[in-house]
């Protein structure tokens, strides 16, 4: 029988969610002995065609010409997994959504009329069907290997959705907020990271995305009793993960 | 002689996607071009009204590859902006956080990226078939480098703890006992990759390059020292944009530089070394003896021995820094905001990395310049091209295709930080 395929898309990012790949060096030999990698450019020239039986896709949309090659993406893979918060949320280049994408053009570069784009980054589910979300900016490795490992074995992957707090008190880190030595998202960002920030004195900054349910209202009081101000609420929702519903419609209750 | 379009549809290991584009007129190349498509991302305009203290996350977010150097240069702009003095132990455990990027990111681009080409495999994981050690080698000694990212960084990729003034937390220094052996372990094995990728066979191919990098500090250069070239340029940071000037071209989404008044110029491990090779340790100088380098290069194949020894050094750096390190009464100097403008140019594994930031009274970011190495480089990576490309007319255009290519990796270029991707298509008239 042969070995079920892998492919890595990218579209605009950093390319530090499809690092998270080559970076798993326990790993990444048993990962390559158990799929044919089949499309990833950033690691090798060799191409197999399709179809994939699972793609992973890193980036966001924010040219037409992207759009119409994830359609084509799609059509060649059987399940198409986002990896990070820009394939999943618009990233942080959808802050450009916010202001007129021809300010920032003519603040970057000399010419604009040089520069094709399109006036929003709109995440990957905006344009086709997407089996899986892997949150996070950038992506934990360990989750990565879950979702491959559940998909090549046709099971549900584990990942939870609760909060960061969970695994702040898995670690046994004091609460930051609760010490009142740092304004912190935790409460309503999704688990995944290990809840770094927290563990290193500073409060998370919302980089894996909204947990499931989250309530930023009832947060509210907590930053600002932490010192965060209006602008500094708005801008904290606006980061990473801008677009993601429940971050959108908090970043829009405030601002200076 | 018959006219023959050659496309491949990518250019792989590299960071980030663009084209290259031959045009060939019998014996005669007529044009090498790279074509930056990656899309952009406009960093810079939405820097605008965001805090000082955000620039730092923020700009690690241009590369998943280097983002400690988008940090350092963020960081250290910030801080001559408001004129804050970083301690000693922080300016060592900065200097600590970059080995582990270069250590990471140079193994990366030896390993996985660049030694497929010299041992002709489509890349590592096809090389671990015949290769397994070599492959499992760089695999260990780049975990090394991810070891001390992931302790005094948080994690690899996005670091957490770094912030303006110095860290959020200093680690322990038994958090720090704890990577020797493993450090210690990856400095043996360096040793062998150096002796690995000098025997690679390189083509007599050199270049009377302006070669520019960080150097004067007394020390082989990360986070600190004046813009040097071997030229005779010698300004501090905060003269560089009256030295170098981006412009753009059509056919990218990258601006390419260029220094003003002159041409192009080439940052990098080249310059580096040429400029610095006498302030590498003992054992980094014997190694890249023993390796064939003399005290400067300028064959751009040869890249990737100086990578070698750049990894050896950033090692036993990271070693020296952990044995002497002392934990500081203050992980970091309070920084208050106040309206100014600031500089800084570091050292990113690829090369020196420009942060211009002006500053209103409340600490909002006015106005944000960001200079990745790669756009610094992309004239110097065509005029390579142009230069090295004619020599190989005669061969198949399979080959050509794959020297050209390999003239490419030899800078490590990141398209995503300079704009992702290259595609070839070489054209015989």
């Amino acid at each position: 029988m042969s070995k079920p395929k892998l492919a890595v898309w990218k579209f605009a990012s950093c390319d530090g969610c499809q690092l998270s790949l080559l970076d798993c060096e326990d790993e990444l030999l048993a990962v390559a002995g158990a799929v044919d990698i089949a499309y990833f450019p950033e690691a090798t020239r060799g191409v197999l065609r399709g179809p994939y039986d699972v793609s992973l896709v890193e980036g966001s949309v924010t040219t037409l010409h992207d759009a119409e090659r994830l359609k084509d993406v799609r059509k060649r893979s059987r399940f198409l997994i986002t990896i990070g918060a820009c394939a999943t949320a618009g990233g942080i280049q959808a802050l450009r959504n916010f202001k007129d994408v021809r300010d920032f053009t003519n603040i970057v570069y000399a010419r604009p009329d040089y520069i094709e784009t399109l006036a929003t980054s709109t995440p990957i589910s905006a344009h086709v069907t997407v089996d899986y979300e892997l949150r996070g900016c950038p992506i934990d490795k360990g989750q990565l290997l879950e979702v491959l490992t559940a998909y090549l074995n046709h099971r549900r992957p584990h990942i939870p959705s609760h909060s960061v707090c969970m695994e702040c008190k898995a670690r046994g880190t004091v609460c930051v907020l609760v010490r009142g030595t740092a304004a912190c998202l935790g409460p309503v960002t999704h688990a995944g990271c290990g809840a770094i920030c927290p563990a290193y004195n500073r409060g998370c900054y919302g980089c894996f995305g909204p947990k499931e349910t989250p309530n930023a209202v009832s947060l509210r009081t907590a930053l600002q009793a932490a010192g965060m101000d209006e602008g500094a609420l708005q801008r904290v929702y606006r980061t990473f993960n801008a677009t993601a519903e429940s971050f959108l419609k908090e970043s829009n209750s405030h601002g200076a | 002689m018959a006219r023959r379009t050659i496309k491949v549809d990518v250019l792989a290991r590299v960071e980030g996607e663009g084209a290259l584009r031959l045009v060939i007129d019998g014996n005669t190349l007529r044009e090498a071009e790279l074509q930056i498509f990656e899309p952009p991302r406009f960093f810079e305009a939405f820097l605008r009204g965001r805090s000082f203290m955000e620039a730092p996350d923020i700009t690690a977010r241009i590369c998943g590859i280097c983002p400690v150097a988008y940090q350092m240069s963020a960081v250290h702009a910030m801080e001559d902006a408001l004129g804050i003095a970083i301690s000693p132990p922080v300016r060592e455990l900065r200097r600590l956080l970059y080995c582990g990027e270069w250590i990471e990111s140079h193994v990366l681009h030896m390993y996985m990226l660049h030694a497929p080409d010299f041992l002709g495999y489509d890349g590592a994981v096809e090389m671990a078939k015949d290769h397994p050690d070599i492959v499992r080698t760089g695999l260990t000694i780049k975990k090394s480098g991810n070891e001390i990212l992931r302790l005094l960084g948080g994690r690899e990729i996005h670091p957490v703890n770094v912030r303006v003034g110095g860290f959020y937390r200093a680690p322990t220094k038994r958090e720090f006992s704890a990577l020797r052996d493993d450090l210690q372990r990856a400095l043996d094995a360096s040793l062998g990759t150096v002796r690995l990728v000098a025997g690679f066979e390189f083509p007599d191919c050199e270049r009377d390059y302006e070669l520019v990098s960080l150097g004067g500090a007394g020390e082989y250069p990360l986070n600190a020292g004046h813009v040097l070239s071997n030229k005779g340029l010698d300004i501090a940071p905060q003269e560089y944009d009256a030295h170098f000037e981006e412009y753009h071209v059509k056919r990218s989404n990258a601006l390419h530089s260029r220094h003003t008044g002159g041409g192009a110029y080439l940052t990098g491990p080249l310059a580096r070394y040429s400029l610095n090779s006498a302030l590498l340790s003992p054992l980094a100088q014997q190694a890249a003896r023993e390796a064939g380098l003399g005290p400067t290069c300028n064959n751009p194949f040869r890249s990737i021995v100086i990578r070698a020894v750049e990894v050896v050094y950033a090692l036993e750096e990271a070693l020296r820094i952990i044995d002497a390190y002392e934990p500081p009464d203050h992980p970091f100097t309070p920084a208050e905001p106040r309206a100014g403008i600031g500089y800084a140019c570091t050292e990113a594994p690829r090369g020196m990395l420009y942060h211009r930031y002006q500053l209103d009274h409340d600490g909002s970011i006015l106005d944000a310049k960001i200079v990745p190495p790669t756009s610094q480089n992309l004239p110097s990576i065509e005029d390579d091209l142009k230069t090295f490309a004619p020599l190989w007319l005669d061969q198949s255009d399979d080959r050509l295709r794959h020297r050209c290519e390999q003239a490419i990796r030899n800078h490590d270029p990141c398209i995503s930080c300079a704009t992702h991707f290259l595609k070839l298509d070489v054209q015989r008239i």
